[in-house]
């Protein structure tokens, strides 16, 4: 069972539509028992850090995942989801975040030529061995954003170039982040999903 | 760097795509899932649908059609027709919308922008501007209501206006060219490009597959919409961007 952390953002639903079309069994719930006991979490997320973090305080959900992350729970953060995961985020000052993997958000720079948020269809490259880079190399995502991840070059599995490379899907042994939305992202985007499911199955937590 | 997008736009009514030229003659050709998933298949980047539901009572349906296409179809959806308030904008995101599309309303009540960007993030309002080239003036003027009432606005400014105000995106139908299939209005598209830093979405007069390229070529929008030459199967998805991509658009 994958449990769909909820949390009250945006694009919660639309996950959970793509995981129930592609008959991925699955539940949305807040329940700390319930995220303990899962094959597998997708922690999704749209909108600002801050409020993101006060809504998972709120529900007593940040030692929650942490202990999830910790027991070897694959997680994947989607889009503001795997900002989440790391220290903090510098969006409107400075907030922390769930320090899961390290490293920090910042802003994508305005003044490289490039429209900010970084919005529309851009093309993954793989710097690194990794079933879903397997899955998105060469393959152009849906992405929304206006802040990005800086972290270690080893976390880095995926990065598009958008003036600055952004860093689009990283990977912490168990815990993964995607920067796009796959479940906007066509084919390819459902294509991942399943590919998290198969990893989960197979518990293939280490690189290949 | 992005891919330039491809927009087939849908118009509803009742829950159902209506065809027809100039909203006239318009004919129930089909189920909004169905056309949307052949659309995603055909390789579209997005899909528009507008609201052309006349009634209140009919405007829940277009709710009711964004939850069945999110369901089955997995492509960012942009709703615009109809909408008037924060709430509406926030019963079609619930449903599966990516972003909403306000027009008339903003310019009764820019506010609006404001509220929504504040609420759901700039990224999630579009700010649809109908626009005409009005010679004595040596502007583009706004026009609302479906294009029916003209208005003073200085369409180039009321980008920049709109865009101060929180709109991610503009969606803007140059009225001159709508229908005539004889080409994007590049010069409008060029004002805007330099006016304003968000993505830009050109409608209105696409005829043919050169009719993209040189719109992405000439005025550097971010995306190309067009509604008549896809539904009647003038034209294929896949070859606008062959093309685009032979002369060196970026596309996916």
């Amino acid at each position: 069972m994958i449990v769909v952390i909820d949390y009250d953002t945006g694009n919660t639903r639309n996950v959970k539509k793509a995981l129930d079309y592609l008959n991925l069994e699955n539940e949305l719930t807040a329940d700390p028992k319930k995220i303990l006991a899962a094959d597998g979490l997708i922690l999704p997320g749209v909108g600002a850090f801050q409020k993101a973090m006060d809504s998972l305080n709120e529900r007593k959900l940040v030692p929650i995942i942490q202990a999830a992350a910790e027991r070897g729970i694959p997680i994947l953060g989607i889009c503001l989801g795997m900002q989440l995961l790391f220290d903090k985020s510098l969006e409107f000052g400075e907030t922390n975040g769930l320090g899961i993997i390290p490293g920090e958000v910042v802003p994508i720079p305005e003044n490289l030529g490039v429209k900010v948020p970084h919005m529309g269809w851009d093309k993954n490259r793989a710097v690194q061995a990794d079933p879903l880079a397997t899955v998105f190399d060469d393959q152009f995502t849906y992405f929304v954003h206006s802040y990005y991840v800086a972290t270690d070059k080893a976390k880095i599995v995926a990065t598009v170039d958008y003036g600055v490379q952004i860093p689009s899907i990283v990977r912490q042994d168990n815990v993964i982040g995607i920067q796009f939305h796959p479940e906007k992202s066509g084919q390819v985007g459902l294509a991942g999903l399943t590919k998290f499911k198969e990893m989960i199955q197979n518990e293939d937590y280490s690189r290949n | 760097m992005l891919a330039k997008r491809i927009i087939p736009c849908l118009d509803v009514d009742h829950g159902r795509v209506m065809k027809g030229v100039n909203f006239v003659n318009l004919k129930d050709v089909g189920d909004p899932t169905q056309i949307a998933a052949a659309y995603q298949k055909q390789g579209a980047d997005e899909l528009v649908f507008l609201d052309i539901t006349a009634t209140n009572e009919g405007r829940k349906a277009i709710v009711e059609t964004i939850e069945a296409v999110a369901s089955q179809v997995f492509m960012p959806l942009t709703v615009g027709g109809g909408i008037h308030s924060v709430a509406d904008m926030q019963n079609l995101l619930k449903a599966g919308a990516d972003k909403t599309a306000v027009n008339s309303a903003a310019v009764n009540n820019p506010e609006l922008i404001t509220q929504g960007a504040k609420k759901f993030g700039s990224q999630c309002v579009v700010l649809a501007i109908d626009a005409k080239w009005n010679p004595e003036a040596n502007q583009y003027n706004v026009y609302v209501n479906g294009g029916r009432k003209k208005t003073d606005l200085d369409a180039i400014k009321w980008a920049k206006q709109g865009v101060a105000r929180g709109a991610g995106e503009l969606l803007v139908t140059s009225m001159d060219k709508d229908g005539t299939k004889s080409g994007f209005d590049i010069k409008l598209y060029q004002e805007l490009t330099k006016a304003v830093n968000v993505p830009i979405i050109a409608s209105g007069g696409a005829g043919n597959i050169q009719d993209f390229t040189d719109v992405f070529l000439a005025a550097n929008v971010d995306g190309a919409l067009a509604a008549s030459v896809f539904h009647f199967g003038e034209l294929t998805i896949a070859d606008v961007k062959s093309q685009l991509s032979q002369n060196g658009v970026i596309v996916r």
